[in-house]
């Protein structure tokens, strides 16, 4: 046995809304960038839908994750090593821009500078690709809340696979979304493809990365990933993933999408599991067994030998406590309602879910019964076959019973609850019915209903607490004035080539300075602040006041900066 | 008797531009690793891209092969084994002709990719453009020699510009070899050194990082997070020391 620590996160879809808040923020933070226009680490799409990309899970066009070949041996679905390196010039089964999106931006300046015209000037779409002016007809979100479903949603991969009878019902049935960032797999398919051996898995947390400077840009990380979510830098000619955020990770801090999260569904904790026996759960022969196996992989923390082990490979004793406390763990194994996303790409994947049971209960109250009602209720799951269905072709491999019976269980916490909050005396035998007892039904109920900030996020600050402070990692960069080192550009490589200047130096330089000027905290060139620390009262450094109107030194500065000579923008 | 512009263009020209070559890559590592890429235009256009692409790659593999075969071998290595004048000869010229043609078309295809597919155009640097014709020049007189030197107007390169070619490298450069071979071959091996003083500033770096340890190499890569400043060590301070140590 090899214990390894993973982060991990959990979602609870009941919860989700699909208000795209950890979209938008995590867009913010990661990929507000050129060449990353297109990409979304976090997306949130709605269920029946195609996603994003177009179609991703359709594995006989894209070929990503990882397959059992004639001899039972676990290979790339892509190929073997030779035929990746052999189709390196032209990746065969990379998605486009198109199956992405092409990303735009509107032309505004001619609202404010068009001429004096009869019709109101509008403000065309612009392509940021290629510039020119573009007819909008796809985005990350075209198909949100089932918005042309009709025509959209039969392409989707997942309700084709199940029967006919399904797809002609579900229209009038169900909807939910599915926030999806990087699984972070135990097994990650993208890491096997890549010819650089850039993208590794961090030993420490299992945070699968890519190094930005072992990157070469080959693409095959783009079709080995089943959920796409590794992406190509246009404009850089690297790959990028969601990075689990883990400058924050490192520090005790939940990842961006799920500290912004508005319906407070995401839950980050540690699992250990056992790295030796990856390889072998992924091969199992049965894709509905994949689950099973996975679930097995992970490796109980309260268990003496297990901790034992933990210790021997090197994994801190906080961290062993933060894996006992761990809200993924206890969603996954204690309670069992998580469930992975696709078992069935064989990469093990990181990020689980509990699936939605509000369709199922508001079906039920529409039908004016009682919605709560144990007895109501499991009919109603047993009854709903066409949630159920689809449910399971996104988390069990298309096996109902393991969906069913997590079903089962959150209606029975609905259930058991109502009695508790109406003073009743609580009725033992529904946590019976779904295997549970009591106690254990109202702790779930505690994490998933109460979801406190520190039961949902139990993250153990990965040794390395004042790294931040101490290397001057800021999260905003000093040198990012307009025309500055920090402000990128094309390097005389292409973009974003060059070195980068570390925070300090701009210190050592200011500091330099300070050291070697005539004047006392007078810069002399027009570039360096005022530093108010260094002045000592004498004289009057220039900058530190407007000049008065009238002295020669030229045209006065306003206060704030403007040069008054600019032209002013009409405000909107 | 060698002249001075003989002296310059076969044996400065040379040394000089390899120089540039051995040192650019080194700097250009160590300055950018980051800019160290195939800049791959894939994403925005792979119709043209799936021909034109592996064409070309498959070509200029074949091609260098040729070259290492032409010029790093001496003539009576190829004899001793067996491989007589007019059997070399076929097939240098053979599968030379096949891989040229194939480099050409391949080459044509992308120039005129990235000159009409818009997102292409745009994302060329001035670098890039400069590569590209340096390249196509170098590749072009390379096709001339092929057919112009074997079929046309026969020049035994192999007792001739390889023989120069290895004295550089020996440190025992021949000039007067070089002063006496065709223009074409003469064009074809100063545009090449050229090329090669370009080489370390664009995107050709990427030849360098053929990934061929791809096939060895596990499949799932671990690293452990780099150690930094301020890092704290494992393990508290009631746990005997030695004892559960993070690296």
């Amino acid at each position: 046995m090899r214990v390894m620590a993973q982060m991990a996160m959990v979602m609870n879809l009941d919860k989700c809304i699909g208000c795209h808040t950890c979209s938008v923020t995590c867009k913010q933070t990661w990929t507000n960038r050129t060449g990353m226009e297109y990409v979304w680490f976090n997306n949130v799409e709605t269920r029946p839908g195609q996603g994003y990309p177009r179609t991703y899970e359709d594995q006989d066009r894209w070929q990503g994750g990882w397959e059992l070949n004639k001899r039972g041996r676990l290979t790339l679905r892509a190929g073997n090593r030779l035929k990746n390196l052999l189709t390196i010039f032209s990746s065969p089964k990379m998605p486009s821009i198109q199956d992405y999106y092409e990303p735009w931006t509107y032309d505004y300046e001619t609202l404010t500078d068009a001429p004096l015209q009869e019709h109101t000037p509008v403000a065309r779409p612009k392509s940021l690709i290629s510039g020119k002016d573009m007819d909008i007809s796809w985005s990350a979100n075209w198909d949100d809340d089932l918005a042309g479903a009709p025509e959209l949603a039969k392409d989707d991969p997942v309700l084709q696979k199940v029967s006919d009878k399904v797809r002609f019902e579900f229209e009038q049935t169900f909807m939910f979304y599915l926030p999806r960032i990087c699984e972070h797999c135990l097994n990650p398919s993208c890491a096997a493809s890549c010819p650089s051996g850039a993208i590794y898995k961090r030993s420490e947390d299992g945070i699968v990365l890519v190094d930005q400077d072992k990157c070469r840009g080959w693409r095959k990380c783009v079709t080995g990933c089943p959920y796409k979510k590794v992406y190509f830098n246009h404009r850089t000619g690297k790959a990028e993933k969601c990075t689990f955020c883990f400058p924050r990770i490192e520090v005790g801090l939940p990842t961006v999408c799920a500290e912004t999260c508005v319906g407070r569904l995401r839950y980050i904790g540690l699992v250990l599991y056992d790295a030796d026996a990856v390889l072998e759960a992924a091969s199992v022969e049965d894709d509905r067994e994949l689950l099973a196996a996975q679930r097995q992989v992970l490796l109980d923390p309260d268990d003496p030998r297990v901790v034992r082990e933990a210790e021997r490979s090197g994994i801190p004793r906080d961290w062993i406590e933060a894996a006992q406390r761990s809200p993924v763990w206890s969603l996954i194994n204690r309670y069992e309602v998580a469930l992975p996303l696709h078992p069935e790409y064989r990469t093990m994947p990181m990020v689980w879910y509990i699936p939605p049971l509000s369709p199922v209960v508001d079906v039920v109250s529409d039908t004016g019964e009682d919605a709560e009602d144990r007895g109501n209720l499991f009919a109603a799951i047993e009854s709903l076959r066409i949630p159920v269905e689809y449910l399971a072709e996104l988390f069990t491999a298309g096996d109902t019973a393991p969906v069913t019976a997590v079903l089962k269980r959150l209606a029975a916490m609905r259930s058991y609850m109502r009695d508790i909050n109406l003073g009743r005396e609580p009725d033992e035998s529904i946590p019976e019915a779904v295997g549970m007892d009591g106690e254990s039904l109202y702790d779930m109920y505690r994490l998933l209903a109460i979801a406190k900030y520190d039961e949902r996020y139990v993250i153990p600050p990965a040794h390395a607490e004042q790294a931040h402070g101490l290397e001057e990692l800021a999260t905003e960069c000093s040198l990012d004035y307009e025309g500055g080192p920090g402000m990128g550009g094309w390097g005389p490589f292409g973009e974003g080539s060059g070195g980068t200047t570390p925070i300090a130096v701009e210190n050592f330089q200011a500091l330099k300075q300070r050291q070697t000027t005539n004047t006392l905290g007078d810069p002399e060139d027009k570039e360096s602040r005022v530093n108010l620390l260094n002045w000592d009262g004498k004289g009057k450094p220039e900058g530190l006041f407007p000049p008065r109107p009238g002295q020669d030194r030229g045209a006065p500065e306003l206060m704030d900066g403007t040069d008054p000579d600019a032209e002013t923008d009409p405000k909107p | 008797m060698t002249t001075t512009p003989d002296l310059v263009l076969w044996v400065v020209l040379p040394y000089a531009c390899l120089a540039v070559f051995v040192v650019g890559h080194y700097w250009r590592y160590r300055y950018d690793k980051f800019g160290w890429t195939t800049l791959s235009s894939q994403l925005y256009e792979s119709r043209l891209l799936r021909w034109g692409s592996p064409l070309f790659h498959f070509g200029i593999l074949a091609v260098l092969l040729g070259h290492v075969m032409g010029l790093g071998i001496p003539k009576s290595w190829t004899e001793a084994v067996g491989i007589s004048e007019g059997v070399y000869h076929v097939l240098a010229v053979g599968v030379g002709a096949v891989a040229g043609f194939c480099t050409l078309v391949g080459m044509a295809i992308l120039i005129y990719r990235r000159r009409t597919v818009g997102p292409v155009f745009s994302a060329t640097t001035r670098m890039d453009k400069v590569m590209y014709l340096a390249l196509a020049v170098v590749i072009l007189l390379g096709i001339a020699n092929t057919v112009g030197g074997n079929i046309i107007d026969h020049y035994d390169y192999r007792e001739g510009l390889s023989v120069w070619f290895r004295g550089i490298f020996r440190l025992d450069p021949h000039p007067e070899i070089m002063a006496g071979a065709p223009f074409t071959f003469q064009a074809h091996a100063v545009t090449a050194f050229l090329l090669f003083a370009l080489w370390p500033f664009t995107r050709l770096v990427h030849v360098f990082s053929a990934p061929i340890g791809y096939l060895w190499r596990p499949y799932v890569p671990y690293r452990s997070r780099e150690d930094r400043l301020g890092q704290r060590r494992g393990g508290r301070g009631w746990e005997r020391v030695g004892e559960n140590r993070r690296r």
